[in-house]
C-alpha cells in the first residue's frame, strides 16, 4: 500500500493554472524530493498534500484513504516550516506538545513523547527555552520535533533549510538524511535546491510550471533527464547544450557540432543510427569534458579534442574552463594541475558513454 | 468556521457598521429639513421637505455670537491657517528626519528624542508660553499666529514619519553623494524627496486632519471673525436664537466635517498608514 | 551644527514645559509675574471642589473609555479578521469618526443624546412614552455621554491597529497551529493574541493619552455640565487660565495633569527599555 497517492491534482488560482494534472504514487518509507524553480507550484502541492489547500481537481490519498475533505489536523501528518514557525510565546516543551494538547492526550503520556523526541534530536537541555532563546540549527530541531512527536504517516518539509548559513545547511542536510534512515520514516521534501534533492532523496520529482517533468531516483535524474528543462536544472555547473546534427558515417555515428571551420564531430554509439540526419540538443556534463590525460570506462567512449580555450575559474578543488567546441560554448571540468591560457588551445579529453541527445522542439530526450 | 458562524459574524458586523455611520446619516439627513419639522419630531427622521437651502444658509447667513456672516469666514480661517501650516511642518520636517536619520550630526538621537517628546507634552503645558510669545510677537488673535503654532508644534508629528521612514533608505546613498560632492540641501532636493512621495502622501493628510479639527488653540487665540471653524461650531451650538435652526446647524456640521472627510474618503490608505506609523514610537 | 528649525522645534518643548512649570510656582493672576510661592497654587487647586470632580470624573473616564474602546476594537478586529465580504468598506466605516474633529463628535451626539430632541424622543414618539434616555442631563450619568462619543470616535483606531496586529501574524505559525489541530478559540487565545501584546499595550497607552487630555470633546458635548458634573482635567485648567484669569493655578493644574500623563507613559518606557534589553541578550 502506498503512504501518499496523487491522483491528476489540479489547482488554478483565478484563472491562473498552478498545478496542471499531478499524478504520484509514493511508497512508505521513500523519502521523495519536489524540486523546482520558484513558482513551479512545489509549495502549493505540498500545501495541498497537507490539506492546507484543497485542490481544484484530483484526489490525494495518503496510508490508502482519501482524504480530499479531512482537514489537516486528522490527516496524521505533520509539518516543517522553511520559518520552523515555533510559537514564540510557547516553551520548546510547549511548542513540541501543542498539537498533542490539542487531542488531549494526558499530561503523563504527552512527557514521555517529549522526552523520547527529545533524547532522539538531543534538545533535553533546550526543553525549557523559548524560541528566541534558540539559535537556527536548534530551532529547525525543535521544528523537527515537533514533527516526529506525533508519529504521522507522512512527514513534509517546506524548504527547511533554505533560512540556514551554508556550513550549517550542509549538517542539518546530513542530520535530516541521518534521521531518515533511523526511522524510516516517509517523506515529501520540496526545495529549490537541487544539491538537497541529489544527496537526500530516494527519488526526485522535478517540477516546472505546475508539471512533473521527470519521477525518478537521483541517479536517473542526473545521467538520463527526461528533457532539456530537468538536464539544465540538475547539476552544477548546468549540463552543455549544443545544437548538433547526427550524420552516419562509414566509421559510426557521429554529431557535428557547428558548421565549417569550426566544426567538431563527436563520436556516438552505434545504437544511435536511427536518428541519423536529425537536428538535436547533444547534452554533456561539464564532468563529461576533462583533462586530456583522463580515461573514462573504455578507450572506444573517450574523444580527444582539442579547443579554444575562452577562460578559467580555478576552484582549488578542480578548475572550470570556458571552452569553445564547434563555435558554441562549453563548460568542462579539468584537474586543477592542468596549466590553460585563455585565448589559446588545449587538449581535453570528452566522455561520450553519457551524451544524452534532446529533441530542439519538445526538449524531450530521444536516446 | 461553520456555514452559521460565518452568517453570524456577517450580520454582527455589518449591523455594527450601520450603527457607526448613524450619526453621519442623521446628521445629513437632518441638514435637509426644516427647523420646524425637526422641532415638531426629533433629530431622527426622513426629510418630509427637502431643505436644500439650509447649505445655502448655513454658508453665509447663518448667525453665530453676534455676526450673520454664515460658515462661509469660519472656513477660509481655518483654511488659511491649515493649508500653510500643512504644507510648511511637512517640508520642515522632511528636512529634519533626512537630517537626523540619514545625514546625521552629533547629538542627532538626542534631539529626534526631543522633538517626538512633544507629542506627549499636553497642550495645556504650551497654553501660557504660547500666550506670552504671541503677545510679544504682536501675532495674537491672528491666522498667522495660528500657523506659526500648528507648524512649529506639527513638527513633532512630521518629523517622526518622515525620520522612520527615512531610516529604510540606504547609508550608501548618501556616501555615494558626498562622494559626487553633494552637499546637504542638494542631497535633500535631488535624492531624497524624490523617494519620499509616500510619506509626505501621509504626513499631509495627517497634518490637515489634525490641524483642521484642532480646537483648542483656535479658540484661545482667536476671537470673533478670526476664529477657525471648530470654535465657530462651539458657539454656533450654543447660540441662544428664538427659533432653534437645527436644520441649518446640521448643514453647518457637515460643511464643516466635509474637507477631513474627504480627505479621508481619498486617502483612506495613507490615513491608515499615519496611525499606525503614529502609534509605533 | 543643527539645522535652525529642527532646533526650534525641539527647544521649544523643553523651553515651554519648563516655563509652565516654573509659573505654577508663582502668583501670576492676568499677567505673567516672577516671584515665587512655593506650593500654594498646587494646594488650592488640589482643594477646589471642581478640580475634585475633575479628576474623578478623570479616573472613572478613562478607565472606562479605554477599556471599552480596545474591547470594541478588538471585537471588530476579531470580526473584521474572518474575511468578510466587503472588509475594506466596513474597514473605512468603523475608522471614518478618527477623521472629523472632536468638536463636531461632541456637537451630533449633544443632538442625539439630548432627551428633548434625540433618541429619547424618537422612541417616545414611535410609542414607548415611558423610554427614558436624559443621561446628558443627568448629574450622575452625564459622565457615560463622554464615555460613549469617546468609545465611538476611538474604537475604529484601535480596530485598525489590532487588525494590523492580528494579520502580521506568520502565515506559517497558523498554518502549523492548523496542523497540530487548534480550533479556532485555542489559535485565538495560545498563538495570535501572545503575539498581538506589544500592540494592545500601544494602544492602551495611546488612548490613556487621549483621555487624560480630553478638552474638545467635553467643551462640544456637555461643556463640562451640567454644572460641573462632567469637569475634566483640561478643563479645569482652561478656566482657571483664560475664563478666572488665574495664570499661575492654571499651570499648576497644567502640571499636575502632565504628571498623571507621566504616571502611565514613564512605566511604559521603561518597560518597553526592559524588553529590548532581554531581546538584545537572548
Amino acid at each position: 500500500m502506498s503512504a501518499l497517492s496523487l491522483r491528476n491534482i489540479t489547482k488554478t488560482f483565478g484563472s491562473t493554472p498552478v498545478l496542471k494534472g499531478i499524478d504520484m504514487e509514493i511508497d512508505s518509507g521513500e523519502f521523495t524530493v519536489l524540486v523546482g524553480p520558484s513558482g513551479c507550484g512545489k509549495s502549493t502541492l505540498l500545501n495541498i498534500i497537507a490539506g492546507l489547500e484543497k485542490p481544484s481537481g484530483g484526489t490525494v490519498e495518503i496510508g490508502g484513504r482519501v482524504v480530499n475533505d479531512v482537514p489537516p489536523k486528522d490527516r496524521n501528518i505533520a509539518m516543517v516550516f522553511q520559518t520552523y514557525a515555533l510559537y514564540p510565546s510557547m516553551t520548546v516543551r510547549q511548542n513540541i506538545t501543542f498539537g498533542l494538547e490539542c487531542r488531549n492526550v494526558p499530561k503523563a503520556e504527552r512527557a514521555a513523547a517529549v522526552a523520547r523526541v527529545a533524547a532522539l534530536l538531543q534538545i533535553e537541555a533546550l526543553l525549557d527555552r523559548k524560541p528566541s532563546q534558540l539559535s537556527g540549527g536548534q530551532r529547525q530541531r525543535v521544528a523537527m520535533g515537533r514533527a516526529l512527536v506525533r508519529d504521522p504517516l507522512l512527514f513534509l518539509f517546506d524548504e527547511p533549510l533554505s533560512n540556514l548559513d551554508a556550513k550549517l545547511r550542509v549538517e542539518m542536510r546530513m542530520e535530516i538524511k541521518q534521521l531518515h534512515q533511523r526511522i524510516r520514516s516517509t517523506i515529501v521534501y520540496v526545495t529549490h535546491d537541487q544539491i538537497e534533492a541529489m544527496t537526500m532523496a530516494t527519488r526526485i520529482a522535478v517540477m516546472n510550471q505546475g508539471e512533473v517533468q521527470q519521477f525518478a531516483d537521483p541517479e536517473t535524474v542526473y545521467n538520463r533527464p527526461a528533457n532539456l528543462f530537468v538536464a539544465r536544472f540538475m547539476g552544477a555547473p548546468p549540463m552543455n547544450t549544443l545544437p548538433a546534427r547526427v550524420e552516419a558515417t562509414d566509421g559510426g555515428m557521429r554529431a557535428v557540432v557547428g558548421r565549417g571551420e569550426d566544426a567538431v564531430a563527436l563520436k556516438l554509439p552505434a545504437a544511435l543510427r536511427a536518428q541519423a540526419g536529425r537536428e538535436v540538443v547533444l547534452g554533456l556534463r561539464p564532468e563529461c569534458i576533462a583533462e586530456q590525460e583522463r580515461r573514462f570506462g573504455e578507450d572506444g567512449d573517450r574523444l580527444v579534442l582539442e579547443l579554444p580555450v575562452e577562460m578559467t575559474e580555478p576552484t582549488g578543488a578542480e578548475t572550470i574552463v570556458l571552452m569553445r567546441l564547434g563555435g558554441e560554448r562549453a563548460l568542462g571540468r579539468v584537474s586543477p594541475d592542468v596549466k590553460l591560457q585563455p585565448g589559446g588551445r588545449g587538449r581535453f579529453a570528452l566522455d561520450m558513454r553519457r551524451v544524452c541527445l534532446f529533441d530542439p522542439g519538445t526538449g524531450a530526450l530521444i536516446a | 468556521m461553520p456555514p452559521w458562524g460565518r452568517l453570524l459574524a456577517h450580520a454582527v458586523i455589518w449591523g455594527l457598521g450601520l450603527a457607526y455611520l448613524v450619526p453621519l446619516i442623521v446628521v445629513v439627513l437632518n441638514s435637509l429639513r426644516t427647523a420646524q419639522e425637526i422641532a415638531q419630531t426629533s433629530m431622527i427622521g426622513w426629510p418630509e421637505f427637502w431643505a436644500f437651502g439650509n447649505y445655502a444658509e448655513a454658508w453665509s447667513k447663518f448667525c453665530v455670537a453676534q455676526t450673520c456672516t454664515g460658515l462661509q469666514p469660519y472656513m477660509w480661517n481655518s483654511a488659511a491657517v491649515t493649508i500653510p501650516a500643512t504644507i510648511i511642518s511637512t517640508l520642515l520636517g522632511a528636512i529634519a528626519g533626512y537630517a537626523i536619520s540619514l545625514w546625521r550630526f552629533r547629538g542627532d538621537t538626542w534631539i529626534f528624542g526631543l522633538v517626538t517628546l512633544g507629542i506627549f507634552l499636553p497642550q495645556q503645558m504650551r497654553l501660557i508660553p504660547w500666550t506670552i510669545v504671541l503677545r510679544d510677537i504682536g501675532l495674537m488673535n491672528t491666522l498667522a499666529g495660528l500657523v506659526m503654532i500648528h507648524t512649529i508644534q506639527g513638527m513633532s508629528f512630521t518629523t517622526l514619519f518622515c525620520r522612520n521612514y527615512y531610516v529604510s533608505i540606504p547609508q550608501d546613498l548618501m556616501k555615494a553623494a558626498r562622494i559626487d560632492g553633494a552637499g546637504f540641501f542638494r542631497t535633500f532636493l535631488r535624492i531624497v524627496l524624490p523617494l519620499s512621495p509616500p510619506i509626505l502622501i501621509v504626513t499631509v493628510i495627517w497634518q490637515f486632519t489634525h490641524i483642521w479639527n484642532e480646537f483648542l488653540y483656535g479658540v484661545t487665540f482667536t476671537t470673533g471673525s478670526q476664529q477657525p471653524v471648530t470654535a465657530a461650531l462651539i458657539g454656533l451650538n450654543a447660540t441662544i436664537a428664538d427659533v432653534p435652526q437645527h436644520g441649518v446647524q446640521s448643514a453647518a456640521v457637515v460643511i464643516a466635517a466635509l474637507p477631513t472627510l474627504l480627505v479621508y474618503l481619498f486617502g483612506g490608505k495613507y490615513f491608515l498608514r499615519g496611525l499606525t506609523a503614529g502609534a509605533v514610537k | 551644527m543643527i539645522w535652525g528649525p529642527l532646533l526650534i522645534a525641539a527647544a521649544h518643548i523643553v523651553l515651554f514645559a519648563a516655563w509652565t512649570i516654573w509659573m505654577s510656582f508663582t502668583s501670576s493672576t492676568l499677567m505673567p509675574v516672577s516671584d515665587f510661592v512655593g506650593l500654594r497654587n498646587y494646594n488650592l487647586v488640589l482643594g477646589t471642589r471642581n478640580w475634585k470632580i475633575a479628576f474623578d470624573n478623570l479616573l472613572l473616564f478613562s478607565s472606562s473609555f479605554v477599556v471599552l474602546t480596545m474591547l470594541t476594537g478588538l471585537v471588530l478586529a476579531i470580526l473584521l479578521d474572518q474575511r468578510i465580504r466587503g472588509e475594506n468598506v466596513l474597514r473605512s466605516i468603523f475608522l471614518y469618526p478618527m477623521a472629523v474633529s472632536f468638536v463636531v463628535t461632541g456637537v451630533v451626539w449633544s443632538w442625539l443624546l439630548n432627551p428633548g430632541m434625540g433618541i429619547q424622543k424618537l422612541v417616545n414618539d414611535l410609542g414607548w412614552t415611558g423610554f427614558r434616555f436624559d443621561w446628558l442631563i443627568d448629574r450622575e450619568m452625564a459622565i457615560w455621554t463622554i464615555v460613549i462619543a469617546g468609545v465611538w470616535q476611538a474604537s475604529g483606531f484601535a480596530m485598525a491597529l489590532i487588525l494590523a496586529g492580528l494579520r502580521s501574524v506568520e502565515a506559517d505559525l497558523i498554518k502549523a497551529a492548523q496542523i497540530d489541530g487548534a480550533g479556532p478559540v485555542r489559535m485565538y487565545v495560545r498563538v495570535i493574541l501572545p503575539t498581538l501584546w506589544p500592540i494592545l499595550v500601544a494602544v492602551l497607552v495611546i488612548l490613556l493619552q487621549m483621555a487624560i487630555t480630553t478638552f474638545d470633546l467635553v467643551r462640544a458635548l456637555t461643556g463640562g455640565g451640567p454644572g460641573i458634573a462632567t469637569q475634566l482635567p483640561a478643563l479645569v485648567v482652561y478656566d482657571f487660565m483664560f475664563q478666572r484669569g488665574q495664570l499661575g493655578r492654571g499651570a499648576a493644574a497644567a502640571v499636575l495633569m502632565l504628571l498623571t500623563l507621566l504616571l502611565v507613559l514613564v512605566p511604559h518606557a521603561v518597560w518597553k527599555y526592559a524588553q529590548r534589553r532581554r531581546a538584545a541578550h537572548a
